[in-house]
């Protein structure tokens, strides 16, 4: 009898995607923003590309599914989100001479168990009508922005990551008054999306917001939003001291893959030169691997020097910011 | 009552339903107890104090207009001559098709200061700068509560509505011979009569706003959610988050429990339960008000935000948008009918045999199963896969040792698993709505049966189910719509590449393109409506 259900069950699971010419993706990612890549992947090598997509619970559910788990490849933004899979122990080392050579050092976990894809600026914007302005992060704080300031929820991760790199910078009790100078500063309490505030800027509420630099070149390219985009400037904030901050996108092999040869082979081809390329121009994010040109739209930005922060020390500094942010009242 | 080797089954099944439909919420409490209080403590001397009282403040708001909402129009529609009254019947049910989170974003980008409405205003009047003119903002508490409140009330309303409806005709006989005014007779009669039923809704309403997470947070109104998630999230303390999570439970608890013992003494039952009679006339005027009033409801709850939606998909909408949606319709529609049909079943075994049984912990099955409503649909999720995860485990060593290969996972990341978990959530749906259903049918129509020699179980057949058809009905479509509409659940714990409209939708919205998403949310309020309509046809037949 028991082996009758057993039996049942294991046919179940035959309809689970397991078979051995797929790699399967948990994604944090927006499954379009990475679909043609994959499906550029699948022409190649005939792997097919299974995806969930989710971006809350991932790591949860990766850890509760535990070794049966049918998950290959992880593949996130944000710093925070590859350091706590694997302090969690839920990735694998990957020794791959391709991909080291690839990615630059600074870009890769010391044990191989993640490696950067992309990497973004967290952009300062600012009205057009006030003309160029030198920005640093801490004049955020500076009581003359007054009124002046918007910025989407202090707890997002992106927001996060920049706190953990000022308190690197600078000590806690230093950020936790630029902060509140920051905080006294809004606007509006925080809200929406970072293209919200560019969208808040053109209307005349605010002067100065946050956001990403690839939704600059995003909101260029949407019909709706390119007036928005047209009436702010994107700088590049710290320019004339340690540089922009950066966060990455990343991608990290799960402890327990069923198929890790096709994990492999898909991360060696998320570094190649044409998949880097494809990074680029579609999501207007900056490729990590050396010598890819960025879309001629970001080239157009100019350059700029980025902070040279170790990751890692960012995401040892993501509690404390959160502690900063609540302290701070933020949000409220 | 049933008694014997049948009530044994019945009872033995009543518990199963019970302890598998609770088994995620013990692992939940369970996970609570061994979280430490050093990030509480944190939390209690930063936020926690404002997003306790945000969480308040939107509770009494929202539960305050849905019943206010809710039983004047259910009111207006039962007991008086107001026009149009076939058609408002069920337009005024139609809100609920609308998925709380997309409401929130449509109305929140409508009326923000970069909105069409207040750009609109600035342009007529040539104002500048917000300095100018005032605006409400509606990224308020009572902004979130009262666009909250414009799509649960149709919970009470519909509710009401049946108990209204099935009131006996022989007490408003009497209480207008003994001279009250037809409105009189009504409040003194018709409405506490109702209020078992309104209470039922009212709790539903509670729990769906008190689980909120993804509505409030377009509203920029941090709550006690918001605390569940920044714990777990940013903090990465599961444990404090289920912890939060039990306490928001507790609380949902403890105002359900005051309820019931508020009216445990009260035991109303109709001997004909029939469709009223009584009608209240209404003068010019007050047709007038009685029209705006419901129609208002309509407007803003629903016709409106259709409205925007449909203006953006005759921009953006073209055919293989609409073929690239039939897919994840199929999804949606196929979990939402099993979420439906398997909620309802239950619920009609749980409190059936809360009616119909004899003994002293009958009534523990249907209390226990309706909690899950009022937990946040991701953490209930991780609840869902700390449940399955060990049991996958267990199978697995199972096949193993019984020399069979390993079937890998089989519970988590299937729809097993996301319609248990819609089954979990929503079991309070379908329980409230057949509970409600049961308390109108007079209790000597329990021991009818077996007084002509009818078996119980044969009787139940003949007589309460019958009597229930309506209840069930509206349980199967409440949570078919529900379903149809839940997000958090489905996002994480779905097999690879499949996608619900849901689904779609929020990855749409989340990066600021719903107007591609918008053929998809109306296939959800189309899909939604479709057992609106035919549970009206099917009510005018009866």
């Amino acid at each position: 009898m028991i082996k009758k259900i057993v039996g049942t069950l294991v046919f179940m699971s035959c309809f689970s995607a397991n078979a051995n010419e797929d790699v399967n993706v948990y994604s944090y990612r927006q499954a379009f923003l990475v679909e043609p890549l994959f499906k550029k992947f699948t022409d190649e090598t005939g792997i097919k590309v299974n995806v969930v997509f989710a971006k809350k619970g991932m790591a949860e559910r990766l850890k509760r599914e535990g070794k049966h788990s049918p998950a290959d490849v992880l593949l996130t933004t944000d710093i925070s989100r590859l350091i706590e899979l694997q302090d969690k122990g839920l990735l694998q080392s990957v020794n791959s001479p391709l991909i080291e050579e690839a990615i630059p050092e600074q870009y890769q976990a010391d044990d191989n168990s993640w490696f950067a894809l992309t990497t973004r600026v967290r952009n300062i914007y600012s009205a057009k009508r006030l003309g160029e302005i030198d920005f640093n992060y801490e004049d955020l704080a500076d009581p003359k922005w007054k009124g002046k300031i918007c910025t989407r929820s202090g707890k997002h991760p992106y927001n996060v990551a920049l706190v953990a790199s000022m308190i690197a910078e600078q000590g806690e009790a230093k950020t936790l008054t630029w902060l509140e100078g920051f905080k006294s500063n809004l606007a509006r309490k925080p809200q929406g999306s970072d293209r919200g505030q560019v969208q808040a800027i053109h209307q005349q509420l605010c002067d100065v917001s946050l956001g990403n630099s690839y939704y600059f070149g995003k909101m260029i390219k949407d019909e709706k939003q390119k007036v928005w985009a047209d009436a702010v400037h994107i700088n590049f904030p710290n320019q004339k001291n340690r540089g922009a901050h950066v966060n990455i996108s990343g991608i990290g092999m799960a402890k327990f893959s069923p198929n890790a040869e096709n994990a492999k082979a898909l991360m060696e081809f998320l570094v190649s030169v044409p998949a880097q390329e494809m990074y680029a121009e579609t999501n207007m994010e900056y490729p990590v691997r050396e010598g890819v040109k960025v879309s001629s739209l970001v080239a157009a930005w100019g350059d700029f020097t980025a902070d040279s922060l170790p990751l890692e020390t960012i995401a040892k500094h993501r509690k404390a910011a959160l502690v900063l942010l609540d302290k701070a009242k933020f949000d409220l | 009552m049933i008694t014997g080797n049948r009530s044994k089954i019945w009872r033995v099944v009543s518990w199963i339903i019970a302890s598998s439909v609770v088994l995620p919420i013990l692992v939940m409490l369970v996970s609570g107890l061994t979280a430490t209080t050093e990030l509480f403590s944190h939390l209690w001397e930063t936020v926690l104090p404002t997003y306790l009282y945000n969480t308040i403040a939107i509770a009494v708001i929202v539960c305050s207009l849905s019943a206010i909402f809710g039983v004047i129009s259910a009111a207006i529609i039962t007991q008086t001559n107001i026009y149009g009254k076939t058609i408002l019947r069920w337009f005024l049910m139609l809100p609920l098709a609308m998925p709380a989170y997309l409401v929130a974003y449509l109305y929140t980008d409508l009326f923000d200061y970069a909105g069409p409405v207040q750009r609109f205003l600035r342009s007529f009047f040539g104002w500048q700068s917000p300095n100018d003119y005032w605006f409400f903002d509606i990224r308020t508490v009572l902004g979130a509560g009262v666009i909250i409140s414009l799509v649960l009330f149709p919970y009470v309303y519909m509710l009401a509505r049946a108990a209204f409806e099935q009131q006996d005709q022989n007490l408003f006989r009497a209480s207008r011979l003994l001279g009250l005014s037809a409105p009189k007779s009504f409040l003194k009669i018709g409405l506490p009569l109702a209020r078992p039923a309104i209470a039922i809704a009212l709790s539903l309403v509670l729990m769906e706003t008190l689980a909120d997470f993804a509505t409030v947070q377009y509203f920029a109104v941090n709550t006690l959610t918001t605390a569940i998630y920044d714990t777990w999230l940013g903090y990465g303390d599961l444990p404090a988050a289920n912890a939060l999570a039990s306490i928001l439970l507790f609380m949902v608890f403890v105002v359900v429990l005051f309820e019931q013992k508020a009216r445990a003494k009260q035991r109303h039952q109709s001997n004909r339960p029939k469709r009223s009679e009584q009608v209240i006339e209404l003068s010019i005027s007050q047709q007038i008000i009685a029209c705006a009033f419901c129609w208002l409801l309509v407007a803003f709850g629903f016709l409106l935000p259709l409205g925007l939606l449909i203006s953006m998909s005759v921009e953006y909408a073209d055919m293989d948008q609409f073929i690239g949606l039939l897919e994840p319709g199929l999804n949606s529609v196929e979990l939402a009918f099993y979420a439906a049909s398997l909620s309802t079943l239950f619920a009609l075994i749980v409190v059936l045999y809360k009616r119909l049984h004899h003994d002293r912990t009958k009534g523990l099955p249907v209390n226990i199963s309706g909690f899950g409503y009022a937990i946040p649909g991701t953490v209930l999720a991780m609840a869902m896969l700390a449940t399955f995860g060990p049991l996958d485990t267990w199978l697995n060593e199972l096949a193993v040792i019984m020399n069979m290969e390993e079937p890998g996972l089989i519970l988590s990341g299937t729809i097993f698993a996301i319609v248990f978990a819609f089954i979990v959530r929503f079991s309070a749906i379908a329980n409230g709505t057949i509970t409600s259903g049961v308390e109108q049918i007079p209790r000597s129509l329990d021991i009818a049966p077996p007084s002509l020699g009818m078996g119980m179980i044969k009787g139940m057949f003949k007589v309460h189910l019958p009597l229930l058809k309506s209840s069930i009905f509206i349980a199967w479509l409440l949570v078919f719509v529900e379903a149809m509409k839940e997000l958090p659940a489905v996002l994480v714990l779905r097999p690879f590449n499949y996608d619900t409209l849901s689904t779609q939708i929020y990855q749409l919205i989340s990066d600021e393109q719903l107007e591609q998403g918008a053929l998809g949310a109306i296939l959800i309020v189309i899909f939604g409506l479709l057992p609106i309509i035919w549970l009206n046809k099917h009510e005018d037949n009866t």
